[in-house]
């Protein structure tokens, strides 16, 4: 009767919104653009390479064999965070299905009351109190949902990563709640393998002029030249970028909210998470639980719901049938479907009934009639500027 | 009549979706993942109160245990950071334990309070953790909604 269809199973990554690239089957995230990552590592393995051919030999001779081993030890850990941080989830929020956008839509439609014609709706913010401090949880127009609080937008990704800290691109990734202590610990570690290059790079150089002298060391080993220039320049962004991050990390606050002044005292507006106490808020980020991430990215997508597998797919693992059951049977019976109420934020083409578009479309910009292709942020003022900042950060 | 449901395979065949919850998180306490109390009032005639707020409770135990910072978390952090973090290959990580309990225990209660009601809890962790969503079956053979509280006492007794 029908053909028989031999369909691939899909993984959960391949339909995921967002400007993510995947790799090893849906193992490793990482952000579109990866150049800078790249020189990234080949700045580290290359200076560490030339140090390990040059410099090692001798000063495993004339000073002590522990010397290069440990220059291994380091080099490996440093290779580890970097790439524990580039390929792991940063703590991605995976944008609202359909039901649970109109949801919100009715929430907010209910809030607003009734809004005259000709007049603006009010902004969409909710607020929340944390620790007896009034926070305003601020609506994002891409993922259709209320960010948490401290989660933002991330304009290079087009995701809300939760604990949101700033998009760096020598890491080729955002750095957010899933991924901070990696990102530290590599800048704390790298810091540390480039004053120890530094150093050994200086006592060879000296040792070994006082035997050859100066000009004939440098004949003998030209990668030491090269060495000391990265390692120097390296040095105080690298030792800055660590301190600063440390500061952060004792008052329990994020790249994002220093960049955005957020509890920087005006207002009479304090950090609400932090604990006031140094080491505390030390260990909270630093030895926290490890937080699993919410993108089911090797999942199977479900092969009946091809017509309901909209939007963000959902993050659904194989731990209990009712649920992969209750995801599959969502939309077309679904009673409440409150049109996209527009007010001053919402982008131009972004108008009406979000509740009917539930199509899948090609583009990561799903739910978005075919009209002029909107950027990925949408107008929220708040979203414009941290784009632009974060754009600045490093 | 109301709707009656013995259990998860009858709820699929003989229900079509008529509406859809969404217990919101409750950020009173910062940003632990903990999710508000409050019942929401499409659920009043299907389902009593306080076992709701058991439901949403012992959740949120379960997530403040995961989320606890004490003696174990620090053990776990500095171990997995002395090894370069190398262990999560190969070990699971306490969070994860706690929420492989989590998925038991929403299946169970999905089984033994809520299906037969009419409800289906769908696990948080496949909302990214921003709402516990609750669906709302009606029987297909019935016309209209359900009929008021005398499903919620009849449906219990097995």
């Amino acid at each position: 009767m029908s053909a028989v269809m031999i369909t691939r199973k899909v993984r959960k990554w391949e339909k995921l919104p967002g400007k993510n690239t995947f790799c090893c089957d849906g193992r490793v995230m990482m952000a579109r653009q990866k150049g800078v990552f790249y020189l990234t590592l080949f700045l580290i393995v290359g200076t560490c390479s030339l140090f390990f051919a040059f410099e090692c030999p001798y000063l495993a001779v004339h000073l002590s064999p522990t010397i290069p081993v440990f220059a291994v030890l380091l080099f490996l850990f440093v290779i580890a965070m970097l790439l524990r941080t580039s390929f792991s989830d940063p703590g991605v929020l995976p944008r609202a299905l359909p039901e649970e956008a109109s949801f919100i839509e009715m929430e907010i439609e209910a809030a607003n009351g009734n809004v005259p014609a000709g007049q603006r709706p009010p902004p969409r913010i909710r607020n929340v109190q944390i620790n007896n401090q009034i926070v305003k949880l601020k609506y994002c127009y891409t993922c259709k949902i209320f960010r948490p609080p401290r989660a933002s937008h991330c304009s290079i990704c087009d995701n809300c990563v939760d604990r949101f800290d700033h998009h760096c691109p020598w890491v080729g990734n955002c750095v957010g709640k899933r991924n901070y202590r990696y990102f530290y610990l590599f800048t704390m570690s790298l810091s540390l393998l480039t004053i120890y290059i530094f150093t050994f790079d200086i006592v060879h150089v000296v040792m070994r002029s006082v035997d050859n002298g100066f000009l004939n060391t440098l004949k003998e080993t030209p990668g030491s030249v090269l060495e000391v220039l990265v390692c120097f320049f390296t040095l105080w962004s690298v030792v800055g970028l660590t301190g600063f991050h440390t500061y952060l990390i004792s008052l329990n606050q994020t790249t994002n909210e220093d960049i955005k002044g957020s509890w920087s005292g005006k207002n009479r507006v304090q950090n609400p998470y932090s604990h006031k106490n140094i080491l505390k808020n030390c260990c909270e980020v630093l030895c926290g639980p490890a937080y699993p991430s919410v993108l089911d990215r090797r999942g199977l997508m479900q092969e009946d719901s091809s017509a309901s597998a909209t939007s963000a797919a959902p993050p659904g693992s194989s731990m209990s049938s009712s649920n992969s059951m209750s995801s599959s049977t969502a939309p077309p019976t679904m009673k409440t479907t409150a049109p996209l109420i527009p007010n001053e934020h919402t982008p131009e083409d972004v108008k009406p009934s979000l509740g009917a578009s539930e199509q899948k479309s090609p583009s990561p910009k799903e739910q978005r009639p075919p009209t002029p292709k909107l950027p990925p942020l949408a107008s929220p003022e708040t979203d414009a500027e941290a784009s632009i900042t974060k754009d600045k950060t490093h | 009549m109301a709707t009656e449901f013995h259990n998860l395979q009858e709820l699929r065949h003989s229900a079509s979706l008529a509406n859809k919850v969404f217990i919101q998180r409750d950020y009173s306490e910062g940003t632990t993942c903990k999710f508000q109390t409050k019942f929401p009032s499409e659920l009043e005639s299907r389902i009593e109160r306080t076992l709701f707020e058991d439901t949403v409770k012992t959740l949120n135990n379960y997530y403040a245990e995961a989320e606890k910072i004490g003696g174990q978390s620090y053990l776990e952090g500095c171990l997995a950071c002395a090894t370069a973090y190398l262990i999560f290959l190969c070990m699971e990580t306490r969070y994860e334990k706690v929420l492989k309990k989590i998925g038991k225990y929403i299946q169970e209660q999905n089984e033994k309070i809520y299906a037969p009601r009419g409800l289906l809890i769908t696990d948080p962790i496949e909302r990214g953790m921003r709402v516990i969503e609750i669906s709302i079956y009606e029987d297909r053979g019935s016309s209209g909604s359900s009929s008021g509280s005398s499903s919620v006492s009849g449906s219990t007794a097995r």
